[in-house]
């Protein structure tokens, strides 16, 4: 690899230990995908999320006196004085929830805590080469807003934002954002947890392809939402790893189907239909039954979604033998709180956190209790954890919760 | 015992040996048991076997950013760490995971691992020399 003499003085160790192993791994990662050279980055996200290996890395870098030179924000870890409140959290899950924040604060990141840095507060404008981990940022910052970023790991996100760099190779070229595979959706894809079944279905098929997705518009006028389109990404990259894809007409290197294809062929052709949607849902839920968690927010709810389960609650209560948190952004929910929906939302017994990530010990305790959500890749994840969960969109979700039971 | 001895590229450095293990779909450690390194997913059709101590022949990498080394890091903290990772398709959150657990990894072998390895064969992954060896069970 053909590295700058400032990049070869961090490779060195010149510029300390810390520098030295994120331009380590940022070259190894360049030799692993023949990256000829580095290439500046000027935004990152790093995807934290209070994970043990994660943290394990972050220590390694600010232990060794690096900080950080681009200021990247940051995944949830989870609201400690909220929740340690209500659940019983182990003592050493406590101590890596606040040795997170502490390394964190330490290498200069800013604590935003939540997952959806690319619909406010890190939003990159079109061709800004970025480093963004978090599943469903990657995909978004780059069909979506036309950003370039690889799939990036939270380590290797926070390698980039200490030497402010990245191997110039995958999605940073122009070649390599093209598609070359045919997705047809043959049925209406609505709100979204249809639109996330959608992405987790073509994510299970799209293996490393981009995917051009068609829309039958006879049968209806296709205009996703941001959150729509978030619930996409978030899914198609839990079931699998697809960082790019075209939708000819809504994204923006995509202004018709032929622009997208760049001059490739489509070596593969899906079709979708409303059967393989509900097909998904089957897969990855567990059976109903009586509830006992509800958890919503994966990734963190928008401002437009609180103010949607403000409307579908309206007057009505939770069961009191349900817990039932929404995970969302603190910006989200301080508006929640000015516009008056936080106060309908709270008196039905729903409880709305800020900073979390569902994957935390405080929901721990719901081990071996069915579950419900309407995130697939809450259901997904939190098998490690023993929690079964129930598969819903978010009106059922709320149903249940009033009843106990689905 | 027939062995056999295959050229491949070094991704993570390091040489280890052990009993293969062979995934025909993407892998996400997360979804690992750290305990025992028995893999939970639901639907994959590895749920159920361990890859603790073992070479593990996989397509690729799958699912969220952080997760990954999570799963890994835990498995080393149990000492069920695979031995080493014989991947098809390097991609960026599996490499810059395997990283930051060391464990050896190697692609481009010259010919196909799913051809020449079995579950259970003895395999020796040799990514400094980039030479992967292949003892057939018997």
């Amino acid at each position: 690899m053909n590295l700058t003499d400032e990049e070869k003085r961090m490779l060195d160790g010149e510029m300390g230990e810390g520098v030295r192993k994120a331009m380590d791994m940022l070259v190894a990662m360049g030799k692993a995908f023949d990256a000829p050279r580095m290439i500046p980055v000027t935004r990152t996200h790093v995807a934290m999320s209070g994970q043990e290996g994660d943290t394990y890395w972050c220590e390694l870098l600010v232990n060794g006196g690096a900080a950080c030179k681009i200021i990247p924000t940051t995944n949830p870890n989870w609201d400690v004085p909220t929740l340690n409140r209500r659940y019983e959290v182990p003592a050493d899950r406590l101590f890596l929830a606040r040795r997170t924040d502490d390394v964190y604060r330490r290498i200069g990141a800013a604590i935003t805590y939540c997952c959806t840095p690319e619909l406010a507060g890190n939003v990159p404008v079109f061709g800004e080469h970025v480093a963004f981990s978090e599943s469903s940022a990657t995909p978004y910052v780059n069909a979506v807003l036309g950003a370039r970023s690889n799939r990036e790991s939270s380590v290797s996100a926070l390698a980039s934002s200490v030497t402010g760099v990245t191997p110039y190779y995958g999605l940073h070229l122009d070649e390599n954002r093209r598609g070359n595979m045919t997705v047809y959706v043959d049925t209406e894809v609505k709100g979204p947890y249809e639109w996330g079944l959608l992405g987790w279905f073509i994510g299970l098929h799209a293996g490393t392809n981009v995917p051009v997705i068609l829309f039958n518009k006879k049968a209806y006028d296709v205009r996703p939402t941001p959150e729509e389109l978030l619930y996409f990404t978030t899914e198609s990259n839990t079931s699998g790893a697809m960082p790019m894809f075209h939708m000819p007409g809504i994204t923006p290197e995509a202004p018709t189907a032929e622009a997208a294809f760049g001059g490739n062929k489509s070596a593969s052709e899906l079709r979708v239909t409303r059967a393989d949607l509900e097909k998904m849902e089957n897969l990855i839920s567990d059976p109903a039954g009586k509830i006992h968690l509800v958890l919503i927010g994966c990734p963190h709810y928008t401002y437009a979604q609180l103010r949607g389960v403000a409307d579908l609650i309206n007057d009505r209560r939770i069961h009191p033998d349900v817990d039932f948190w929404i995970l969302s952004s603190w910006d989200a929910i301080e508006l929640a709180r000015r516009s008056g929906h936080l106060e309908t939302i709270e008196r039905s017994g729903i409880r709305v956190v800020p900073d979390t990530c569902m994957d935390q010990p405080p929901f721990d305790q719901f081990k071996g209790k069915l579950n419900m959500t309407d995130s697939a890749k809450c259901a997904h994840y939190q098998k490690r954890r023993g929690l079964p969960f129930v598969l819903r969109r978010i009106e059922e979700c709320i149903d249940a919760a009033v009843k106990s039971s689905v | 015992m027939k062995t056999r001895t295959v050229k491949c590229r070094k991704l993570i450095g390091g040489c280890a040996e052990g009993e293969a293990i062979v995934s025909r779909e993407a892998i996400n450690f997360y979804l690992c048991d750290p305990a025992t390194g028995e893999l939970l997913e639901k639907n994959h059709h590895l749920k159920g076997k361990s890859f603790a101590r073992k070479v593990v022949v996989l397509p690729t990498g799958k699912g969220s950013s952080v997760v990954q080394l999570d799963g890994l890091y835990q498995m080393l903290e149990k000492n069920n760490l695979p031995k080493a990772i014989i991947v098809i398709d390097p991609e960026p959150v599996l490499v810059s995971s395997v990283y930051v657990v060391n464990v050896p990894m190697v692609d481009k072998m010259e010919d196909d691992p799913y051809t020449l390895i079995e579950d259970g064969d003895w395999v020796k992954v040799d990514a400094d020399s980039q030479i992967v060896t292949v003892a057939e069970k018997f």
